[in-house]
Formats: C-alpha cells, sequence, structure tokens
C-alpha cells in the first residue's frame, strides 16, 4: 500500500522537567512504524508529511531514519495561532496533488491532546476514517483496521483510499539503524509554504491547574494500614 | 441566541452517565442565559429513553431510531448528526468525551461547519461566544480556550460535572434516518468485547486500578478480588498492560480512558503523569505502593506505602466482612 503519514514535532511532555525539548509525536511514530510494517518485503513507499518551523527538520530525519521513503516539509513559522481545523486545511491542500492508498496519523498530539486533525482530514478529502487504531493489516484494497472502541476492540475494513489515525498501542516504534540515519542525512527534504487558513478556536491562556491536595499516607503493616483506611473510608469518605 | 444541542450516547440501551453530566450542565448553562436545551437520541430504543433527557434538562429530544447506531460505525452516526443539527440549528452541540464521540467529532465539525472545543474539563455559552478550560501538555496545564464561530462542538470529560434533574417539560421529535449504505466506504465486520467488562469503566462508580507492582498472575487474582468485592471495574497503567497482564481495554489515563469514580483504587500504580490525567477527577483516591515517594501519593487521598501482595488479602478480607 502507498502510504503517507502525516508527523508533527511536539515537546517532550514525558519529561518531569520542561527542558524546551522537541520530539516526534509518539503517536505519529506508531503509525511510522506500522505502515513500515505493513509494507514489509514490498516496494511501495511510506511517504511523511510535516507542518512545523524549519527547526523540526530533525524530526523529519528522526522519522526518515526509521526507514520512511520521502518527506515534505510544510514550513510555517510557529505552529501557535494555528488549530486542528487550520492544520486539517492544509494537509488536505497537500494531498491534492498527492495521492495515496491510505494516510495515517497520530491519534492525537502529546502537547495539545485534540485528537481532531486526522478525522477532519478525511472528511476534507471525502474518503472512510477510522480513528483511534490499535492494528492495521492490509487485505486487497481493503485496509482493516482494529480500533479501541468505548467497550471493546472494533474491526473495521475500510476502502482505500483512507485514513486512520493511529494509537501508541499499536507497536513500539523501531529505534532507527546506524544505516537508516545515515541515509536519512543524504535525502532532499522538499519545503514548501503552507496555506493561509485561518483558526476558529483561540487560547487565550495556559496555567497550572489548581491540582489535588495530598491526602494522608501511612506507613506500617498490613493489618495496621488496612484498619486506617477502612475506618477513613466508612466515617470521613462515606463510600463503603 | 437558538438553542445548546446536547448529544446522549448509549450503552447497552442507556443513556450514558458522563452525557447526562453534560447535559446536566447544559441546562445549568441555558438556564443563567435563557437558551434552550434540546438533545439526540440515535438508537434502535431512542424513544424509550427521552423521558430521561427530559428529566435532566432537554425541552426537547430529537430521536433517531435506527439499528445501524446500536453498534458505533462512524459514517452514519456522522450523517445522522448532521441532520439533526441542522434541525435544531444550535449555537453549541455539547457532547461526553466517549470513544465513539472522539471517533465522528472532527469529520462532523467540517461537514456542519462547526468550530470545537475538544475533551474539555469546564465550559460556557455566553454573548462573547463559547469558553472552555481543557487539559494540555499531559494535564500539566489548563488552556483557556474560546470561539466566536457561529456553531461550536464542545466535548466534555467525563467527571467533570454532577448529573443533576430539572424540571424540563419536553416533547419529542421522531426525525426518519435516510442513509445510503452505498456511501459507506467501511463495513464492521466484528466488535471483540474482552471478556471481563461486566462494569463499563469509564461510567464505574468504584475502579480498581492495577500497575506494575501487580507483577503476576497471583496480583492479578487478588485485583479481580477486591473489584468483585467493591462491584468495581478493573483498570489498568499503561506499563502492566503491555506485560500482557490485563488487556488494552482496561488503560486508563493519557492514551487509555479517562475515569471519574467515587473510589478509585491504585494497586502498585507509581502515578507517571499520564496514569494521572485519565484518574485525578476521581472523589477519593486510595493508593498502595510499595515506594513511599511513588508520585502516586500526590494524588491519593489515602495512601498506604507496603506491599500488596501482603496487604490486599487483608484488605480484601476485611471489605468482604463490611460490604456483605
Amino acid at each position: 500500500m502507498k502510504f503517507c503519514v502525516c508527523i508533527k514535532q511536539v515537546p517532550d511532555v514525558q519529561a518531569s522537567v520542561q527542558t524546551g525539548r522537541m520530539v516526534l509525536n509518539a503517536y505519529d511514530a506508531s503509525a511510522v512504524e506500522e505502515a513500515l510494517v505493513v509494507n514489509e518485503g514490498t516496494d511501495d513507499v511510506v511517504d511523511l508529511v510535516l507542518i512545523g518551523p524549519s527547526s523540526a527538520t530533525e524530526t523529519i530525519r528522526k522519522a526518515l531514519a526509521m526507514g520512511a521513503s520521502n518527506a515534505t516539509h510544510i514550513v510555517v513559522e510557529t505552529l501557535d495561532g494555528l488549530d486542528s481545523h487550520s492544520i486539517a486545511h492544509i494537509l488536505a491542500d497537500h494531498f491534492e496533488s498527492h495521492e495515496y492508498d491510505a494516510i495515517l496519523t497520530g491519534k492525537q498530539s502529546q502537547d495539545s491532546d485534540s485528537g481532531l486533525a486526522g478525522s477532519m482530514l478525511a472528511e476534507l478529502l471525502g474518503i472512510p476514517f477510522a480513528t483511534n487504531a490499535v492494528g492495521l493489516k492490509a487485505e486487497g484494497e481493503d485496509l482493516v483496521v482494529t480500533r479501541q472502541g468505548d467497550s471493546g476492540q472494533e474491526i473495521v475494513a475500510l476502502k482505500t483510499p483512507c485514513l486512520v489515525t493511529c494509537s501508541n498501542d499499536m507497536n513500539n516504534p523501531r529505534i532507527p539503524s546506524l544505516k537508516g540515519i545515515m541515509g536519512a542525512k543524504r535525502k532532499q527534504i522538499p519545503s514548501k509554504e503552507a496555506a493561509s487558513v485561518s483558526a476558529l478556536t483561540d487560547v487565550s491562556k495556559s496555567f497550572s491547574p489548581p491540582g489535588r491536595e495530598a491526602g494522608v499516607k501511612w506507613e506500617g503493616e498490613a493489618e495496621e494500614l488496612v484498619s486506617q483506611l477502612v475506618s477513613k473510608l466508612q466515617n470521613e469518605a462515606g463510600v463503603l | 441566541m437558538n438553542s445548546i444541542l446536547v448529544y446522549l450516547s448509549v450503552h447497552d440501551a442507556r443513556i450514558k452517565r458522563s452525557s447526562l453530566e453534560a447535559l446536566s450542565r447544559a441546562r445549568e448553562v441555558g438556564k443563567a442565559s435563557g437558551i434552550v436545551v434540546e438533545a439526540a437520541i440515535l438508537h434502535s430504543a431512542a424513544a424509550e429513553m427521552a423521558s430521561v433527557a427530559h428529566a435532566h434538562g432537554a425541552s426537547k429530544v430529537f430521536c433517531m431510531a435506527n439499528p445501524i447506531f446500536d453498534s458505533h460505525l462512524n459514517a452514519p452516526l456522522i450523517a445522522g448528526l448532521s441532520k439533526v443539527i441542522k434541525m435544531s440549528s444550535p449555537r453549541a452541540v455539547v457532547m461526553a468525551s466517549t470513544e465513539g464521540v472522539k471517533d465522528v467529532l472532527g469529520a462532523l465539525a467540517i461537514r456542519t461547519d462547526a468550530a470545537v472545543l475538544p475533551d474539555v474539563a469546564s465550559f460556557d455559552v455566553t454573548s462573547n461566544g463559547v469558553t472552555c478550560e481543557r487539559p494540555v501538555m499531559a494535564a500539566k496545564l489548563l488552556a483557556s480556550t474560546t470561539s466566536t464561530h457561529p456553531l461550536v462542538f464542545i466535548s466534555v470529560r467525563s467527571g467533570s460535572y454532577e448529573v443533576s434533574e430539572g424540571d424540563t417539560v419536553g416533547t419529542v421529535e421522531e426525525v426518519a434516518f435516510d442513509f445510503d449504505e452505498a456511501t459507506l466506504g467501511a463495513t464492521l465486520r466484528e466488535i471483540v468485547q474482552t471478556t471481563g467488562d461486566t462494569v463499563d469503566l469509564s461510567e464505574a462508580n468504584v475502579v480498581v486500578a492495577a500497575g506494575r507492582g501487580v507483577r503476576d498472575e497471583s496480583g492479578k487474582a487478588l485485583v479481580d478480588e477486591l473489584a468483585s468485592i467493591t462491584g468495581a471495574a478493573i483498570g489498568a497503567s499503561r506499563a502492566v498492560v503491555e506485560t500482557g497482564l490485563f488487556p488494552a481495554t482496561a488503560q486508563i489515563g493519557q492514551t487509555g480512558k479517562v475515569v471519574s469514580p467515587e473510589l478509585y483504587f491504585a494497586v502498585g500504580i507509581s502515578g507517571a503523569i499520564q496514569h494521572v490525567a485519565g484518574m485525578n477527577n476521581s472523589r477519593v483516591i486510595v493508593a498502595i505502593n510499595k515506594d513511599a515517594d511513588a508520585p502516586i501519593f500526590d494524588v491519593a487521598t489515602y495512601g498506604l506505602v507496603g506491599d500488596c501482595f501482603k496487604i490486599l488479602p487483608v484488605l480484601n478480607a476485611e471489605l468482604r466482612k463490611i460490604i456483605s
């Protein structure tokens, strides 16, 4: 299958202290991995597209080093002020002139956690889609997707061309080999300007949430701990 | 100003608690700003659930009765909701942030020309626009976000609001669903239910969640026993799901489900930020962990420092006495 994976560079939210380090969105890394696995043993391409500042090139090279074929960099000075709606429109513009059997995206980005751009893009392109995929299999003209639903896994067969948003529960993305890293360094990454699309939502400020206050903590023998807990649950919390 | 439309998700022929939370909040917002609140139910038994929607504040309930909605498939749901949205012509559409809703939200917004405020912790609809606060950066930050677009979708995280009833007198409008299956583009092959999903995790009143500290089958047996005594749904951290001891459907956190029970047991869970993002709306949190410095104790109401293999047998025996 001819794949294109939409990737994003995000701050490293896993780190306990924000260092400004930027990484490949973990969900996107799973999408790249899955496309490579599905295409293993074939000559079919796994292309990439990224919207971001010039400095995001290092993230593109990371995904190329995993084994992706070619990448396009849609350059914007900053992602600030763009929302899922703007991103989906910019991507739709890109896919007007680039055809694929399947477009993959991460199910959300780790910084904004919106989870919208993928399905918005599918609707703009008028193609079937599935979100929150944990498994992917090519079956003739179809792409069979296992997605995590509310109460179980749903197996959906999508007619290609289609779009799938991927969960990081799908796989463990490979660590690029030295050969992959060297190859990625030599690749040309064509860039282009983004179409101008206004956002429909506006973030006015971000702040640390009030957060829960830590309660009490006991150490001691199991019997002692349990009797303290049960007494609190009955008399203070009123949950038993 | 026009209406606020609330889409009510259904599970096992009942409206989900998280949807009733969203409707209860919409009723308060509507009352404060004089906006009519309407609801939409898309399910073969929609009409039988309309009275519940009335009781929680919907003056009119759009019922689209068709068995195609009883299993989740995004294309018909998007088509059905688009039709109801046209009829109601709302200022805002409010829904619970379930996996089903997350699946349709983006595409539905493009089709109906709506802005989206996804996965919010709070929201308001005023004459200046729709405002919300939503967790970002793995819930380390809350972002105040606004939209002045004529139509705005809001999906609400479960546990953000209490369910409450009003005194609304309501009507029902049956809406026909005419869907061309040839345009489907996708077919649902199968729904794989994980065994043991007896209590819906995201709706449960009590959750027992296991982490890496619950090492093996014998640890899992202790967790299962605690869940069965307390009538709890079983959850898990990503770390323990990866070992294969618990199914992916049980995963709680930024990647998995968001839960907000009355009582949450975190057994052998260290409390990584990604996990906490999915459970910190729980009312009472009990943490059991060997490591006194585990971050889970920063959010726990009651923290027990110790080995869960020693504590759970005693706790299970004690709770069995009280509950039976």
